[in-house]
C-alpha cells in the first residue's frame, strides 16, 4: 500500500466516518423520532428468530466486549494486572472464539430467515443489505482469525499493531503502524469504518436504546396536557 | 386521597346484535394503512369463540396481565424487568400475525383488465405481506355466529370448568356478541411492560396512549397486554393501539365505534378514581374480591369531601358535574349493572359490560312447566347462555355477581311489562332486587330509551390548562406519514423508508 493510500484508509477513512457517525446521528435523532425503533420481525416469524436473535444478540454483545478489552485496553495495562501474553493469547483466542461462533451461527440463521421466509424478506431494506453484508464479512473475518491465527494458527499480536493505531487515532495519529498487519486484518480494521458511516441510516441506531432505564423506572407512566417544555426530537 | 377523572365506557351486550359497524368505522377512522391491516382497535366477538388474537384470554399462555407472587406482591405475569431487558431479543410471549391471520386483499384490477372471455374474471385474493397469492384459511371474525363451533369454540378458554353445561348441537346453542377496545386500565399492564417508557396514562383523562417518538418497537406492550389490545405496527415497527378516539373526546364527542353504534348499547362518561388505593386494589388475594376492590377505588361524584379533593387536584367543575350524571357511574355504581371485563387480570380494566339475558331454555317448558314471565328469578338459572360462562368473562367466576345483576335486568323487565301492558305496578319487585321503582325506571330509561345526551356525557377538554392539547404531548398521536391522525404537522418520512422496497407490486393481470 502506498503511503498515501496508508494515509487514507487508516486516517481519512475513520474521521470521515467517525464524523459521519456523530452527525448523523444527531440529525437523525433530531428529525426522525418515529423511523428509530428495533423494526423487529417478530410478528411476522418468530421461530428462527429465537435461536437466530438471541444468539446474535448475546453472541454480539461477548463479541464487542472482547474488543473493548483487546483494542481498547493496551498490552501494558492488563500486563500490570499480572495477565501474561500468553495467557491473554489463549483467552481471547478460546473466548473470543466461542462468543465468535455463537455470533456467527445466530447470523446466519438470520441471515436464511431473511433470505428464505418471504414475509421478511418483503420487509427488508436497501440499508438492511448494505448493514447484513457488512456485519457479515466483519463475523466471518473475525472468526476466521480468531480461529485461524490465534487458535489453530500460529498467532498474530494485533496489540503491537491494530490496538495502538486505534487508540492513537484519537491523539497522535499512526498509520504506518497497521502497514505490516496481514491482509485479513487490516480488511477487518478497514470495514467497520464503513459500517459505522452507514449505522445513523440504519436500524442499528436500535442499539442504543437499550432499555437499562428500565430497570430505575415505576411501572406506571402518567402524563399531563399541561404545557411541558418541548423535547429534542419533538415535531416542531 | 389523590383525585383523577377516567373517561370510561360501558356496553350493554343485552342490546349488542353484532353487526361490526363499530368495528368497521374504527378501522376506517384508525388503521386503514399498510401495516395495520390485521389491526382492529375495535373487534366484536362471538362467544363462545376464539376470540381476536385466537384464545387469547389464556393467559397461562400468553402471560399477559398481572398476578400475585408468593409474598402476594403484584407483578407482571411475564417477568419483571431484569427479566425483560434480557428476553429483548426474543420475546417468548408475543402472538404471531398467524394468531391473528395473515392480512390480504384482492387484485380487484383483474375484473376491469380481463378481456373478454366466456366466463366472468375473478379478483383472486393475495398477501398484503408477501404479495403472494394465497388461499384464505382465516380472517379476523372467522368464527363469527359460531361458524366452525362444534370443532373450534370447544378451545375458548372460557369453556374450562364448565364442559359439561356446553353443548353445541344446534338445538342447546349459546352465543352472544362481545365488542371489544381498549380498556385504559387504572393498572395497565401494557404501560407497566414498556421497556421505553413510550406508553402512558393520561393524568386528566386516563386514556392510555403510545407515544410514537418514543416507542422503540420492544414489542413488550403486545404480550403484556391481556386483553391484547396493543398490536404491533409491522410496516412502521411500532405499537399502535386504540386511542379512545381521544381528538373526539377531548372535543366532547363520542368515540366513533359508539357514535356509530346502531344498537346504541355503548355509554361514555366519567368515573372519579383515587390513584393512590390503585395498586391496593389490583393487589388483593382473592380474585373473587377484585370487583369491590376496584369500586372501591371510585369516588362518589355527590359526596362533599370527594369533591373539594378533586377541586384541590385540579378537577374543573364542569368535569364534577359531568362526573355526577356520568351513565357510566350510573351503570356500574349506582345500579351495579355493568361489570368489568376480566377482572382476574389485576389491570382494574375501564371498558365495563352489562351482561345480556338470554331465553330460558326450551327443556323446562316441554316438562310441562309453565314458564310465568314475570317469575323470572327461577329462570335466571336456566338461561340459554349459563350463568357460570358469563361468570368467567365478567366475574373472576363468581356466579352470585352475574346473578344479581341478571336479577336485576329480569326484574326491570317484569316491571316495566307489568306497568306498560297491564297498567299495574308492582311494588315487591324493585324491593326484590334492593333497589327503589324509581330506579327500575330511571335503569329503563337509561338501558331501553337511551337517549344520546344520556348515554354519552362527555366533557370538553379544557384549553386554558393545556393550549394545545395533542400536541403539548410531544406526539400527536399517529401523526406520521400517512398516519390518520394528522395534527396539521406533515412528519419527514422515516429515514431508514426512503429505501424501502416500493409497496408490494399488485399482481399483474398476465397471470392472472
Amino acid at each position: 500500500m502506498s503511503q498515501r493510500a496508508e494515509l487514507y484508509v487508516w486516517l481519512v477513512l475513520p474521521y470521515v466516518s467517525l464524523s459521519v457517525f456523530i452527525v448523523g446521528h444527531w440529525w437523525r435523532y433530531r428529525r426522525d423520532q418515529f423511523g428509530w425503533t428495533s423494526r423487529s420481525t417478530q410478528l411476522l416469524e418468530s421461530r428462527l428468530l429465537a435461536w437466530g436473535s438471541t444468539l446474535f444478540h448475546y453472541g454480539a454483545l461477548a463479541v464487542i466486549g472482547g474488543h473493548v478489552v483487546g483494542i481498547l485496553v493496551p498490552a501494558s495495562v492488563t500486563g500490570r494486572f499480572g495477565i501474561s501474553e500468553t495467557t491473554y493469547h489463549h483467552l481471547s483466542g478460546y473466548a473470543g472464539g466461542a462468543a465468535g461462533i455463537v455470533c456467527l451461527a445466530g447470523f446466519g440463521i438470520l441471515a436464511f430467515r431473511r433470505t428464505k421466509v418471504r414475509r421478511i424478506r418483503a420487509t427488508t431494506s436497501i440499508s438492511d443489505v448494505i448493514v447484513f453484508v457488512l456485519l457479515g464479512l466483519l463475523i466471518l473475518l473475525g472468526d476466521g482469525q480468531t480461529l485461524g491465527y490465534n487458535v489453530f494458527g500460529s498467532g498474530y499480536d494485533y496489540r503491537q499493531t491494530v490496538g495502538p493505531w486505534f487508540r492513537t487515532l484519537f491523539y497522535d495519529p499512526q498509520p504506518s503502524l497497521m502497514s505490516s498487519a496481514p491482509i485479513a486484518y487490516q480488511v477487518h480494521a478497514a470495514l467497520p469504518w464503513l459500517l459505522y458511516a452507514v449505522w445513523p441510516f440504519s436500524r442499528l441506531v436500535h442499539a442504543w436504546s437499550y432499555p437499562l432505564q428500565y430497570l430505575g423506572r415505576p411501572y406506571i407512566l402518567y402524563r399531563r396536557r399541561h404545557p411541558i417544555p418541548r423535547r429534542a426530537g419533538a415535531q416542531s | 386521597m389523590r383525585v383523577r377523572a377516567q373517561v370510561a365506557m360501558v356496553m350493554n351486550l343485552d342490546k349488542c346484535i353484532g353487526c361490526h359497524t363499530c368495528s368497521v368505522t374504527c378501522k376506517q377512522v384508525w388503521t386503514n394503512r399498510p401495516g395495520t391491516e390485521y389491526v382492529w382497535f375495535n373487534n366484536v366477538e362471538t362467544k363462545p369463540g376464539l376470540g381476536y388474537p385466537r384464545t387469547y384470554e389464556d393467559n397461562e399462555k400468553w402471560k399477559g396481565g398481572w398476578t400475585l407472587n408468593r409474598r402476594g406482591k403484584l407483578e407482571l405475569r411475564a417477568g419483571g424487568r431484569i427479566e425483560k431487558i434480557l428476553k429483548i431479543f426474543w420475546n417468548p410471549n408475543l402472538p404471531t400475525i398467524d394468531d391473528y391471520y395473515e392480512p390480504w386483499t384482492y387484485d380487484y384490477q383483474t375484473l376491469i383488465d380481463a378481456p373478454l372471455s366466456e366466463r366472468d374474471p375473478v379478483a383472486r385474493p393475495f398477501s398484503q405481506l408477501t404479495g403472494d397469492r394465497i388461499e384464505v384459511k382465516t380472517g379476523p371474525n372467522w368464527d363469527d355466529n359460531l361458524a366452525g363451533a362444534p370443532e373450534h369454540a370447544i378451545d375458548d378458554p372460557l369453556l374450562r370448568g364448565i364442559e359439561e353445561q356446553v353443548r353445541f348441537a344446534y338445538e342447546q346453542a349459546f352465543m352472544f356478541y362481545l365488542p371489544r377496545i381498549c380498556e385504559h386500565c387504572l393498572n395497565p399492564s401494557c404501560v407497566a411492560s414498556c421497556p421505553s417508557g413510550a406508553m402512558y396514562k393520561r393524568v386528566e383523562d386516563g386514556i392510555v396512549l403510545v407515544d410514537q417518538h418514543k416507542c422503540r418497537g420492544w414489542r413488550f406492550c403486545v404480550s403484556g397486554c391481556p386483553y391484547k389490545k396493543v398490536y404491533f405496527n409491522h410496516r412502521s415497527g411500532k405499537a399502535e393501539k386504540c386511542t379512545l378516539c381521544y381528538p373526539r373526546i377531548e372535543q366532547g364527542q363520542p368515540t366513533i365505534c359508539s357514535e356509530t353504534c346502531v344498537g346504541r348499547i355503548r355509554y361514555l362518561g366519567l368515573v372519579l378514581y383515587d390513584a393512590d388505593r390503585v395498586e391496593e386494589a389490583a393487589s388483593v388475594p382473592d380474585e373473587h374480591d377484585l370487583l369491590d376492590a376496584q369500586m372501591g377505588v371510585f369516588l362518589d361524584p355527590d359526596d362533599p369531601e370527594v369533591q373539594a379533593a378533586a377541586r384541590a387536584d385540579g378537577i374543573p367543575d364542569d368535569w364534577l358535574e359531568a362526573a355526577r350524571r356520568s351513565p357510566v357511574y350510573t351503570l356500574a355504581v349506582r345500579y351495579r349493572l355493568a361489570l368489568p371485563l376480566h377482572p382476574e387480570y389485576r389491570t382494574l380494566p375501564m371498558v365495563w359490560y352489562v351482561p345480556p339475558l338470554s331465553p330460558v331454555v326450551n327443556a323446562l317448558e316441554t316438562d310441562g312447566y309453565e314458564a310465568d314471565p314475570d317469575d323470572l328469578f327461577p329462570a335466571i338459572e336456566t338461561l340459554r347462555i349459563p350463568v357460570d360462562y358469563l361468570a368467567n368473562l365478567l366475574a373472576a367466576g363468581d356466579a352470585e355477581v352475574i346473578r344479581t345483576v341478571l336479577r336485576r335486568l329480569a326484574a326491570m323487565r317484569a316491571y316495566m311489562r307489568k306497568r306498560e301492558v297491564l297498567d299495574e305496578t308492582d311494588e315487591t319487585l324493585p324491593a326484590s332486587v334492593g333497589l327503589t321503582a324509581h330506579d327500575l325506571e330511571a335503569m329503563y330509561r337509561l338501558l331501553a330509551i337511551a337517549k344520546y345526551e344520556e348515554r354519552y356525557v362527555i366533557p370538553k377538554a379544557h384549553g386554558e390548562l393545556a393550549s394545545e392539547l395533542m400536541e403539548q404531548q410531544g406526539a400527536c398521536g399517529l401523526d406520521f406519514d400517512g398516519g390518520p391522525g394528522n395534527c396539521g404537522a406533515v412528519q419527514p418520512r422515516a429515514n431508514e423508508r426512503f429505501m424501502l422496497k416500493k409497496t408490494l407490486p399488485i399482481l399483474g393481470q398476465s397471470d392472472a
